[in-house]
């Protein structure tokens, strides 16, 4: 019987050393819908059902983290945009609450403590802290002061102001850092052992470093400077080696990877800097078969595993719904067989393949 | 002439507007509207949308390009020039989900590249069924970001009476190269530009 808890399998790999066994994050949302029996609208207006779905989840799936986040347009909601939900899929922002310059010079952030919204996360990090204590890393979720205008005003109308209207640009910024910095302090509070901070525009999939380090890089270091706790970034999906060193600087301990990019490559660029999480394909993962899923994870851990500062999860922060829990369960068997320090199947792994 | 469109590149990327413009100023006297798209301006939108999915072109960068080519050619070429490529009547549509970029780059893509279509804006299953039906377009191209919506293309294909050729793109194709299979579409692109590519295969084929 191991002596480590989640938290410090966790906080010795992010130290760059080998626990037990690679951490596992399963960042899995809707499905404590399924797990409840109910719609994922109804699922997600209560602080109480996510507490009990991420509660289930983590005990059917033994993953290492339980999972505060509830949708990516929580905070344009509390900007006093519209959510549309949908039975198969994550919510999506509704119409942009930005579309014009006047909406700009307007625009006021909200108060996360006068906020229903947020409120509910709010809760919900509270009630799962009281029940988690320090077993496992509670994860908390901010979008990124650079990313939230894709949502708060359209991704082509937010990439016109980035090239072409930097007065407007830095206004919005300016907004959205002070809200960052609140809302995730606020999870801190709440109960939130880390910080993940969404930042898809960083990525050199959307933004090129020229660009983003004028913008994105510096925004990042003065938001990740002003969270009163570990920050774990994540690019959704994007590509992010070009940029690793340029991520060190910001402050963050973790970086979330691109199933488009090699795990092993990734590694050696993290290696002793960040701790590396990914890199499962949530896209193809709903197709694949037990068997399939077990060889991948292996793959993944030889590339990735050794010495520490990875943890096993999918490529974008959030598994589809579609993906059924026959494969998210030989994912977590896999990882639980394959994934026990020494890594030392992986040199004979690597001559037969 | 590789120099010359390598030029325009880094003028795009740069974001260089009155560069861009006085490279097709340059080039006007000795040619034509459709001979600078052809030769220029499409190649350059190909070599960035391929730049793109080898990871080093931003997308932000391919999206500015194509808003700028696009102003561009509406200026040497307006829309009911008759020297516009004589094509099939097309339509772009966003399937069921809210993210509205892919559909635009594509859509400056192209008519950048001299086609002319029709915006669906988003649509849901039901109204593109409906909308493919009775408009009978030879073309759609369907933009997605969302898995779920992307699911959704073969019940586009199995409701539409037509011969309407479906072409697929968004990041669910990037990440599962057998989805375009999965959902029957006729082809996927996996960056803006490949629409060019397959428009004029599409064209060839049907001539």
């Amino acid at each position: 019987m191991s002596s480590y808890t989640s938290l410090t399998r966790v906080l010795t790999t992010l130290s760059h050393k080998e626990p037990d066994r690679v951490p596992f994050f399963l960042l899995v949302t809707m499905h404590g819908a399924k797990e409840l029996g109910v719609t994922i609208k109804e699922y997600f207006s209560k602080a109480e059902n996510v507490v009990e779905g991420q509660t289930r989840l983590r005990e059917k799936y033994r993953h290492d983290c339980i999972y505060s986040f509830f949708y990516a347009p929580v905070e344009t909601e509390a900007f006093g945009g519209e959510v549309i939900y949908h039975d198969d899929c994550p919510p999506n922002s509704g119409m942009p609450i930005i579309s014009s310059e006047k909406d700009i010079k307007n625009l006021v952030a909200p108060n996360v403590y006068d906020t229903k919204c947020l409120l509910k996360v709010l809760k919900a990090t509270e009630m799962l802290k009281g029940r988690t204590g320090d077993d496992a890393p509670l994860i908390g979720v901010v979008m990124s002061p650079f990313s939230l205008p894709v949502m708060q005003m359209g991704f082509d109308k937010y990439l016109e102001i980035i090239y072409e209207r930097p007065d407007l640009f830095d206004l919005l910024m300016k907004i959205n850092e002070d809200f960052c910095v609140q809302w995730a302090n606020a999870q801190i509070e709440a109960g939130a052992t880390a910080i993940c901070y969404f930042d898809p525009l960083s990525s050199p999939t959307v933004t090129d470093r020229k660009i983003f380090l004028k913008t994105g890089f510096e925004i990042a270091k003065r938001t990740i400077a002003q969270i009163k706790g570990p920050v774990a970034t994540h690019l959704a999906s994007g590509r992010c080696l070009p940029i690793i060193d340029d991520l060190v600087k910001t402050g963050t301990a973790v970086v979330g990877t691109s199933a488009m990019e090699d795990i092993s490559l990734l590694k050696n660029s993290c290696r002793g800097k960040l701790t590396v999480l990914g890199n499962l394909n949530g896209i193809e993962m709903r197709r694949w078969t037990s068997d399939q899923a077990e060889e991948i994870v292996k793959n993944t851990l030889a590339g990735a595993g050794h010495g520490g500062g990875f943890i096993l999860s999918d490529n974008h922060g959030e598994i589809p719904w579609q993906v059924p829990d026959n494969v998210l369960m030989a994912i977590s068997d896999a990882v639980h067989k394959w994934g026990v320090y020494p890594l030392d199947w992986v040199e004979d792994y690597y001559s037969s393949v | 002439m590789k120099k010359l469109i390598d030029n325009f590149i880094n003028a795009l990327q740069s974001m260089d507007r009155l560069a861009v413009k006085r490279h097709i100023e340059e080039l006007s006297g000795e040619h034509k509207p459709l001979w600078l798209i052809e030769n220029l301006i499409a190649p350059a939108l190909t070599a960035l949308g391929e730049g793109w999915e080898r990871g080093d072109v931003a997308l932000s960068q391919v999206y500015m390009s194509g808003r700028i080519c696009e102003e561009l050619v509406d200026s040497i070429l307006p829309p009911a020039d008759n020297e516009r490529k004589n094509q099939p009547p097309m339509a772009i549509t966003v399937l069921e989900d809210y993210h509205m970029l892919g559909k635009r780059i594509v859509y400056s893509v192209l008519r950048a590249g001299g086609f002319e279509l029709t915006d669906y804006g988003r649509l849901s299953t039901d109204e593109l069924v409906d909308r493919i039906n009775s408009d009978k377009p030879e073309v759609v191209l369907i933009s997605v970001l969302m898995l779920p919506s992307a699911l959704k293309i073969g019940k586009v294909k199995e409701n539409i009476n037509t011969s309407t050729k479906i072409i697929a793109g968004g990041a669910p194709f990037i990440f599962d190269n057998d989805l375009g299979k999965e959902v029957g579409v006729d082809e996927v692109g996996k960056n803006a530009s490949d629409a060019i590519d397959i428009l004029n295969k599409l064209s060839r084929v049907s001539s």
